[in-house]
C-alpha cells in the first residue's frame, strides 16, 4: 500500500489485465529477490574486509601506544583524532586494501617517521577508544618482549624534569635490514640531504629549533663516516655504532639496535641509502 | 496524549523496524467529523489544487538544511586544515572544543567488537545521545550525514530519470535494515572487527573529506550508483544501521513533524518527497486517527514535507514547547 504507490510504475505492467492477486505475488517475489540482492551486497562487501587479513599482505607500523592488532582493528573508531595532532604528520589512515583496517591510522616510517617532536605522544591523548593507550587494561596480555625496559627518555627533553615519554610498549624493532648497502658498514661517510631534495619530511632537529620540525631536505649533512641513524635516533641509548676494521684497513661501524629502541622509525627515514639499510620490523618484540 | 495517539506511537516504532503501516481501526470522532466534512466539500479541495498549481515551490526547510549539512561537515575540515581546532576528528568521534562525541552507532560497534569500555568513549556517547534526543534522532541523518546529501542529489537523478522512463524504482523489503542492524552488531561480537564501520558510506565520506579521498569511495559511488538507477535512496531507506539507532533516540525525542488534518488535502505531495513515506501514512484520506498526529520516530526531520506541503499541515513542532507559548 504505502511504498509501491508512489513509484513512478515500472514499466506499467498491464494493470487489469492480469489478476492482482498475480501481480501482487509476481512484485512480492521480486520484491524478496532484490531484498536478497541487497542483502548479499551489503554484506558481502563488508565481509570482504576480512579479505586482506587473510591474506595478511601488509603489517602495519601502528601509532605509538597502540593494542595487538586484533584489539586495535577491534577498538579503533577510525575517527582520525591521532592523525590530526601529529606535528610531523606522520600518522595515515589506512585505505580499503587493508579490510576491517580502513580508516585505520598507521606510519610509513620511511616517508615520515615518528620523531615524537609532541615531546608527550600527543596521539595518544588524542585516542577517543584507548585503541592507543598509555595503559593497557588489565585482561589484556603483553607479549613477550614488547614491554620496554624502561620508560624511553627522549633525547631531546634530557635537560628538562621529566625528560621521559609515557610509553610503556615499543612499536617494533629496527633492524639492519640491508648491511650490505650501510654506508657505515662499508666505511663511507655521508655529505648531502639525507633523502635527496625532494624528500617532504620532517624531523625536530633540536639545535634548529626546539619546538618545530623543520624539512629533513633543509638540514644537510657532512659526516666523514655515516653515523645518521644514531645521530638522529630520538630515543637515548636505542642504537649505537660498533667501530670495526674492514680487510681493507678502513675505519667502519656497525649500528647496533638496543632493547631501548621503541620502534619510531626515525633511522628508517633517515637512511640515506635507497632503500633504506635499516627498517622498523612492525609489532616485533625485542628478542636479546 | 490519547489513547488513539498512544497505539500509534507504538505503531510507528514498529513501522520504523520494518512493519508496513495499517488502517487504524479505530478514528477519535474529532478526526472523523473532519474526515466526513471534507468528503463533501470538493469546491474547496478544487479551489485549493488550483491555488496550489500558481505556487512556486518553498525550498525554506531544505536551504536551511543543507547550510547545516555542509557547515559541520566544513566544521570538521575546517578545523584539520585550518587548524581552527573546534571540531577535530571525523562523523565516527569527535572532540567539539575539546568535549568528547562520539557516533552512536560506531560506538556500539566498537563496544561489541573490542568488549571493554573506557571513560571517554562512555563520555562522548552519553553527549552525542542527548545531543541527538534533544534534537530529534535521525535529525542527524537528514541534517549531518554527508552521505544523506549525496544521496539526495542522486535522487534527483534518479528522478529525472525515472521521469523519462529509463529508470524505475524498485522497492526492497523494510525490514532488512532491522536484519542488518541485528547481523552487523552480531558481526562486531562474533568477529571482533567493526564489520560494519569499514562499509560505512556515512564514516567513509567523512574521512574523505577531512584527510583525503581513497579507494574506499569506490564503495559509496557503488551505492550512489545502485541508487540512481536500481532503487531509490535504497541505503538510507532499507539498510543502514545508523540510521535505525539514531531512530531508536528520535522515539524519545521532542522533535517531530506534526501534521493537521483540517487543512490537509491529501493530494500526496508530502509523501512522493519523502525518505521514509511510512511515516506519513497518516495524512493518507481517511487515516488520521486525531485531528493533529506527531509523525513517527523513523523520520529524518529533513522538512522537504514542510516544504512540499501546499496547505502549511505540515510543521515543526517541539512536543510541549507549542502549549507553553
Amino acid at each position: 500500500m504505502s511504498d509501491k504507490e508512489n513509484a513512478p510504475a515500472p514499466a506499467a505492467p498491464a494493470k487489469g489485465k492480469a489478476p492482482v492477486s498475480r501481480e501482487r505475488a509476481r512484485q512480492g517475489r521480486r520484491k524478496a529477490l532484490r531484498t536478497i540482492l541487497l542483502t548479499g551486497g551489503v554484506l558481502g562487501a563488508g565481509l570482504s574486509g576480512y579479505l586482506p587479513l587473510v591474506y595478511a599482505r601488509t603489517s602495519r607500523l601502528r601509532p605509538p601506544g597502540a593494542l595487538d592488532e586484533k584489539e586495535f582493528l577491534q577498538s579503533c573508531i577510525k575517527c582520525g583524532q591521532c592523525v590530526q595532532v601529529c606535528p610531523v604528520n606522520a600518522i595515515r589512515l589506512a585505505d580499503l586494501t587493508d579490510g576491517f583496517g580502513v580508516g585505520t591510522p598507521y606510519i610509513d616510517a620511511r616517508e615520515q617517521a615518528c620523531d615524537f617532536s609532541c615531546d608527550a605522544v600527543q596521539c595518544i591523548l588524542a585516542c577517543p577508544t584507548g585503541s592507543l593507550t598509555y595503559d593497557k587494561p588489565d585482561f589484556l596480555p603483553v607479549r613477550a618482549g614488547a614491554a620496554l625496559p624502561q620508560k624511553p627518555t627522549l633525547i631531546a627533553k634530557m635537560n628538562d624534569p621529566e625528560p621521559t615519554l609515557n610509553m610503556t610498549e615499543r612499536m617494533g624493532v629496527a633492524r639492519l635490514t640491508r648491511p650490505e648497502s650501510c654506508l657505515a658498514m662499508k666505511g663511507e661517510g655521508f655529505k648531502g640531504q639525507a633523502r635527496g631534495p625532494g624528500f617532504k619530511g620532517r624531523m625536530r632537529y633540536v639545535k634548529v629549533d626546539r619546538w618545530k620540525p623543520i624539512q629533513v631536505a633543509d638540514h644537510p649533512y657532512d659526516v666523514p663516516l655515516c653515523d645518521l641513524c644514531m645521530r638522529e635516533c630520538p630515543i637515548a641509548g636505542a642504537i649505537s655504532l660498533e667501530k670495526f676494521t674492514g680487510p681493507d684497513g678502513s675505519t667502519r661501524a656497525r649500528p647496533i639496535v638496543h632493547e631501548n629502541c621503541v620502534g619510531c622509525g626515525v633511522c628508517e627515514m633517515i637512511c640515506p641509502t635507497e632503500p633504506a639499510s635499516i627498517a622498523i620490523v612492525p609489532r616485533e618484540v625485542w628478542k636479546s | 496524549m490519547s489513547k488513539l495517539l498512544t497505539r500509534r506511537y507504538f505503531d510507528q516504532i514498529k513501522a520504523m523496524l520494518g512493519k508496513e503501516p495499517e488502517k487504524p481501526r479505530e478514528i477519535s470522532p474529532a478526526a472523523q467529523k473532519i474526515h466526513f466534512y471534507k468528503k463533501n466539500n470538493r469546491d474547496e479541495i478544487a479551489e485549493l489544487k488550483h491555488r496550489r498549481a500558481h505556487e512556486k515551490p518553498s525550498h525554506t526547510w531544505r536551504n536551511r538544511r543543507w547550510a547545516t549539512l555542509i557547515f559541520a561537515n566544513l566544521l570538521f575540515v575546517f578545523s584539520y586544515w585550518l587548524d581552527i581546532q573546534v571540531l577535530e576528528g571525523a562523523l565516527t568521534a569527535s572532540r567539539f572544543v575539546g568535549f568528547h562525541m562520539a557516533d552512536l552507532n560506531s560506538a556500539l560497534q566498537v563496544m561489541l567488537a573490542h568488549k571493554h569500555i573506557i571513560t571517554n568513549l562512555l563520555i562522548g556517547t552519553a553527549t552525542v545521545l542527548l545531543l541527538w534526543a534533544l534534537l530529534g534522532g535521525r535529525t542527524f541523518c537528514s541534517w549531518v550525514c554527508p552521505y544523506h546529501l549525496v544521496a539526495e542529489w542522486a535522487e534527483k537523478i534518479h528522478l529525472y530519470l525515472a521521469k523519462k522512463k529509463l529508470v524505475s524504482d524498485q522497492p526492497i523489503d523494510r525490514r532488512l535494515r532491522t536484519v542488518f542492524w541485528i547481523v552487523f552488531a552480531a558481526l562486531a561480537v562474533v568477529t571482533g572487527y567493526t564489520v560494519f564501520e569499514a562499509i560505512s558510506p556515512t564514516g567513509i565520506l567523512s574521512r574523505a573529506l577531512i584527510y583525503g579521498a581513497g579507494l574506499s569511495l569506490l564503495w559509496v559511488l557503488a551505492l550512489l550508483v545502485f541508487e540512481v538507477f536500481f532503487s531509490r535512496r535504497a541505503w538510507c531507506r532499507y539498510a543502514c544501521p545508523i540510521g535505525l539507532t539514531y531512530g531508536v533516540v528520535g522515539i524519545i525525542s521532542p522533535v517531530r513533524i506534526k501534521y493537521r488534518l483540517e487543512g490537509c488535502f491529501h493530494e500526496g505531495d508530502c509523501r512522493k518527497v519523502c525518505l521514509v513515506p511510512h511515516v506519513l501514512d497518516t495524512v493518507i484520506k481517511g487515516r488520521a486517527v486525531e485531528p493533529e498526529v506527531p509523525l513517527g520516530p523513523d523520520c529524518t526531520r529533513c522538512g522537504l514535507c514542510v516544504d512540499a506541503c501546499p496547505t502549511g499541515s505540515l510543521s515543526f513542532d517541539i512536543k510541549g514547547l507549542s502549549r507553553l507559548l
